[in-house]
């Protein structure tokens, strides 16, 4: 352990401020990520910004808008009675992530922006683009069994991880954040962002950048939502897959639908072509593997993860069959 | 006591798990809870080439980072005098050169020791590690098992030449043959306790050690070899293990670190091995590829079974199991080949990992019975009981018991075996095939030597010291409940001393041995104490004196609630406190030494398991219904410590068949999941109901009790039991483990 100083601030501006003075500087809120890759000695921050203290955990409705704070923690709002009523694929997306102990730790923010789990990212001694920029990927030829099959560049094929985030993606996320310049509202589908020539950036935030919360709009989707996350082990373990499927249904017919796919790609992956080709068909399975096949166009295998290429399709079916089932 | 029906009463009213209490509230002191004054911490630094030869190694800004005590490395390493003979004597029984740690600038593989740093703080001595740099000379090295078949070697030694009965590979002559291939790759044990030592001189000749073993005896022996100490100038601890499964089987080369470090720094020193150093540097169930040819008649009498297994090795030594064994003697065959073979890698030397080699060879010998059963349109227990070996068909001599098809009959009917189809794909629940399976074990029933000490006392409790230790089966569960039995004590009245040496000295656990050891040693010492009191009471004015009865022998007596009676005359009864009294007596005490006779018979524990799953079509996910484990193991002893033991045992086969593999990047040598969120073992919500099935009847020669073992058979046959009923389910025959969801979805 390298010793670094360790401040707490309790306000978004002293926060901003204190990252704006020190470069070398970090914050910390629920550290679930952060002291692994301190630990692994992938991120060597001097100082840690402590925000737990920030006033930002509320969970409550404004107008059709679901406010959620940046430190707000992932089984609080797993288990919030607005979650459940009005964002319910939220809360199962946030269920599948991780475990408990975990979820009673880690933020909405943190979770957003916690780094991919490829092994070679974590291995200072192995090559990776994305924590040494120049030094190769190290999965490309490699372990990539855990890989992404879209937006790849052959700088870096790692996966977003997060659960949380494919259905935020999904369920039309607002970002809001504060920074050294004021204010800014990102949408979420625009948060994170391949990795073409840049794989060290997982998202569009500045340096200094603080994610003050989310917001959700209300959507037609509570009745027909599922998170479907395929993985090695019941819990505690990545997707090798996931789903996050929402429809609005009038009888059979899809008014309305959100697809967001986890496992796949360096960013919650959202499918937008298939959406617009089920809107106003028929909720059927049919239907559905066409849109799951249209989903896939420009998949690409990297040999142990080429199983996705049809894991990928047959788990969007599942999902939606799941999605229509519901009451 | 009716010998038959000797731990009826466990049956009906089990004692819980002694210790049990502690464990759970924390209370229980582990080798890294001890706390001593002065205390030093160590950290080793390992190799980051997977072979070669270090070029120079620069320790000075370790040196100078606060806290750090001393550096040692090849360069300034005490000589070890064990190490000199050229056989270090921290060996298990195979054949080659044990890694001598610091010998010199050797590296055999990836992350080997080459550094111990000590500081005061272990915050400091991690970081002090990190400063340790060297440079290598690197070799070309191999850690793929597949890509290095050619170099296979038969081991070292007469027991490991091919074995032949009957014709040589006489099932290709069968009407009806398979031949197939399997494979699993490596598996760590990964106990939740880390590997640690804390080693502590206390003079230059006198040292303690609180260490991470499963025996205390066979620590001592190879630390007293290595530093030339005469044994009984060092106390080895061990009263807590956090699981081992069979990794804390050989004395590791950093257990001798921590001794040298706590000499060279003149302070107690604790060195903690790190989760990612027990991937690397304290052994592994070797990854194997087996390959079996099996025939049988077309009514399903077995022609001959061929079984080759090539296994992982390291490079410098040769770690030997009985990969191919079970296939010798599982089933009446007239013509069986075995072939085993050894393919040396660039990796730590591997180590028996519970139910070691039966489990490996399990997979592929009972995968492989089931595509036979297939191939025949047998039921695969009918296939079994045709071929159901009466005798022992390799030592062609009598079983001392056996009770498998109990085992069949029992486990069949607790899962709804009827319900299986003989055509696999023909069950289905929605998305979800449905399947049953079933798989095999067998285990030699060892019983060992053990001594134990009973000691009664003034307030008519019992004490029994044993230097055995319990790594998590309930050692001491299993010696209070044949002292309760014995004794007729209540379990409140019996207390355990074990797991240090200095205690009579107990065998180390491994190989199932325990219960049939120290477990006959208890009875024994126990049947002792009775003598003794039986002499006690015999003698002149005793009131058990009677006209009727002159010499009082211990079949005359009744041993219950902590008393002793006259089985004629209930009437005349004496409680152990006061017989203490009486015979102005402080106490009574026996020490007896009990050890297993060589037997016209073969001795073995048989298991069977059942499972029942389902499997999702579309995303190849499985979903264990059921499983129900069959035991024989002769008279149980403990009931609960046994069901737990065997549902451990089932979650570790469980985690074999779907999840655990150690993935090793072949390019730079080294693993890459040496985690435990990346190294899978299964969670709670992977595991269904386990229900665990007893046969219950005494074996009649191994010891009084009539208990065998339970802890391999427990595993071996769990992993072919869920790989069958993946086959029953989907018609798809995995071959490789793990099973994971990519290998059974489909488009």
């Amino acid at each position: 352990m390298i010793n670094f100083d360790y401040i707490r601030v309790s306000t978004p501006t002293a926060a901003v401020d204190a990252l704006a003075k020190d470069k070398a500087a970090q914050w910390i809120a629920g550290g679930t990520n952060l002291i692994d890759l301190m630990k692994k000695g992938v991120l060597n921050p001097q100082k840690l910004v402590d925000i737990n203290n920030l006033p930002l955990k509320e969970i409550r409705k404004e107008g059709k808008v679901l406010r959620i704070g940046a430190l707000a923690l992932n089984s609080d709002v797993s288990e919030h009675e607005l979650v459940l009523q009005s964002q319910p694929l939220l809360a199962q997306a946030l269920k599948a992530g991780a475990s408990q102990q975990i979820r009673n730790m880690a933020t909405v923010g943190g979770n957003m922006m916690q780094r991919t789990r490829c092994p070679y990212f974590y291995n200072p001694d192995m090559p990776c683009n994305k924590r040494e920029p120049g030094t190769g990927c190290g999965a490309l030829k490699g372990f990539n069994r855990m890989h992404a099959i879209f937006g790849t560049s052959d700088k870096c094929i790692a996966v977003h991880p997060s659960d949380m985030c494919i259905a935020l993606v999904a369920l039309d996320a607002t970002v809001l954040v504060a920074g050294p310049k004021g204010e800014r509202r990102i949408p979420f589908q625009n948060f994170h962002r391949l990795p073409g020539e840049l794989p060290q950036r997982d998202n569009t935030l500045e340096r200094g950048e603080l994610i003050l919360g989310l917001e959700i709009p209300d959507n037609p989707f509570a009745d027909h939502v599922h998170y479907l996350k395929v993985r090695d082990r019941s819990s505690y373990a990545f997707a090798l897959v996931s789903v996050a499927a929402a429809l609005a249904l009038k009888g059979k017919t899809i008014q309305d639908v959100r697809l967001g796919m986890g496992g796949v790609a360096h960013k919650p992956w959202r499918l937008v072509e298939a959406e617009s080709f089920l809107k106003g068909k028929q909720a059927t399975e049919a239907v559905f593997r066409e849109a799951a096949n249209l989903a896939m166009r420009g998949a690409k295998g990297y040999g142990q993860n080429n199983f996705k290429l049809k894991l990928g399709p047959n788990t969007i079916v599942e999902a939606l069959k799941k999605a229509t089932e519901k009451a | 006591m009716d010998k038959e029906f000797f731990f009826d009463k466990q049956a009906k009213d089990p004692i819980e798990r002694v210790g049990g209490r502690a464990k759970v509230t924390g209370a229980a002191l582990y080798t890294a809870d001890q706390q001593f004054q002065n205390l030093a911490y160590g950290f080793l630094v390992g190799s980051t080439v997977a072979k070669g030869r270090i070029k120079s190694i620069d320790t000075k800004a370790a040196e100078r980072a606060p806290g750090v005590l001393a550096v040692i490395t090849h360069q300034n390493a005490p000589k070890i005098p064990g190490y000199q003979t050229g056989r270090d004597p921290a060996k298990p029984p195979t054949a080659g050169q044990p890694l001598r740690i610091f010998y010199n600038e050797e590296i055999f593989y990836y992350d080997q020791p080459i550094a111990l740093v000590i500081a005061d703080t272990y915050e400091r001595v991690l970081h002090a590690a990190k400063l340790v740099k060297a440079q290598y000379e690197k070799g070309v090295f191999q850690t793929e098992l597949g890509s290095n078949l050619a170099k296979a070697k038969i081991p070292t030694g007469p027991r490991f030449e091919d074995y032949k009965r009957g014709e040589v590979d006489g099932y290709k002559n069968a009407p009806v043959k398979v031949e197939q291939e399997y494979y699993h790759p490596i598996e760590v044990h990964n106990p939740m306790e880390l590997g640690n030592t804390l080693a502590h001189w206390e003079s230059d000749q006198k040292l303690m050690v609180y260490t991470k073993t499963q025996g205390v005896e066979a620590t001592r022996k190879s630390i007293s070899d290595a530093f030339k100490l005469p044994p009984e100038n060092i106390t080895v601890h061990a009263e807590q293990i956090g699981g081992a499964f069979g990794m804390g089987l050989r004395t590791w080369p950093y257990e001798i670190a921590a001794v040298m470090g706590a000499q060279k720094v003149g302070r107690p020193l604790k060195l903690v091995l790190h989760r990612e150093q027990m991937f690397t540097n304290v052994g592994y169930r070797p990854a194997t590829q087996q390959k079996i040819g099996i025939g049988a008649t077309p009514d399903g009498k077995l022609v001959g079974i061929t079984h080759e297994a090539y296994a992982n090795t390291s490079s410098y030594e040769e770690f030997t199991e009985a990969t191919v064994n079970l296939t010798q003697f599982l089933y009446a065959c007239p013509n069986v080949t075995t072939r085993y073979r050894l393919v040396p890698l660039n990796m730590c030397t591997p180590i028996w990992m519970r139910g070691p080699g039966e489990a490996t060879g399990s997979f592929a010998l009972e995968s492989a019975m089931d595509e036979l059963a297939f191939a025949l349109n047998l039921d695969p227990i009918e296939l079994r009981n045709r071929n159901h070996a009466d005798v022992d068909p390799e030592k062609n001599q009598p079983w001392s018991s056996k009770y498998l098809t109990e085992c069949f009959q029992m486990g069949a009917e607790k899962i709804g075996w009827k319900n299986r189809k003989l055509q696999p794909r023909t069950a289905q629940e929605g998305d979800w095939l449905v399947g049953y399976g079933m798989g095999t074990g067998a285990f030699g029933a060892m019983r060992w030597a053990a001594t134990v000490k009973a000691r009664l006392q003034p307030d008519g409790s019992l004490l029994l010291q044993c230097s055995v230790n319990d790594m998590g089966p309930g050692t001491a569960t299993m010696m209070t409940a044949v002292a309760t039995e014995a004794m007729g004590l209540t379990p409140a009245k019996v207390r355990i001393q074990m797991g240090s040496t200095g205690l009579p000295p107990g065998p180390t656990q491994g190989g199932s041995n325990v219960t049939a050891t120290v477990g006959a040693a208890v009875n024994d010492v126990c049947t002792a104490l009775k003598e003794q009191i039986a002499t006690l009471l015999s003698k002149e004015g005793s009131r058990f004196h009677t006209a009727n009865v002159h010499g009082v022998k211990v079949d005359d007596l009744l041993f219950a609630e902590g008393a002793v009676s006259l089985k004629q005359n209930p009437a005349i009864k004496m409680t152990y406190t006061e017989l203490l009294q009486q015979n102005g007596l402080s106490v009574l005490e026996q020490t007896r030494e009990s050890k297993g006779q060589q037997q016209q018979y073969s001795m073995y524990s048989f298991s069977v398991h059942f499972v029942k799953l389902r499997v999702h079509k579309p995303t190849g996910r499985i979903k264990i219904d059921h499983v129900v484990s069959c035991a024989d193991a002769g008279t149980i002893v403990s009931p609960t410590t046994a069901a737990s033991q065997m549902i451990g045992g089932a979650v570790g086969g469980i985690g074999m068949a779907m999840m655990e593999d150690l993935v090793i990047d072949h390019r730079f040598g080294r693993p890459i999941n040496n985690n435990l969120a990346d190294y899978h073992v299964p969670v709670n919500a992977d595991i269904p109901n386990v229900d665990v099935v007893f046969v219950g009847k005494k074996d009649p020669y191994i010891n009084q009790m009539g208990s065998k073992g339970l802890g391999e058979i427990a595993l071996i046959g769990m992993a072919p039991a869920i790989a069958n009923a993946v086959f029953n389910a989907t018609g798809k025959r995995i071959r490789t483990l793990p099973i994971t969801p990519d290998k059974l979805m489909e488009g």
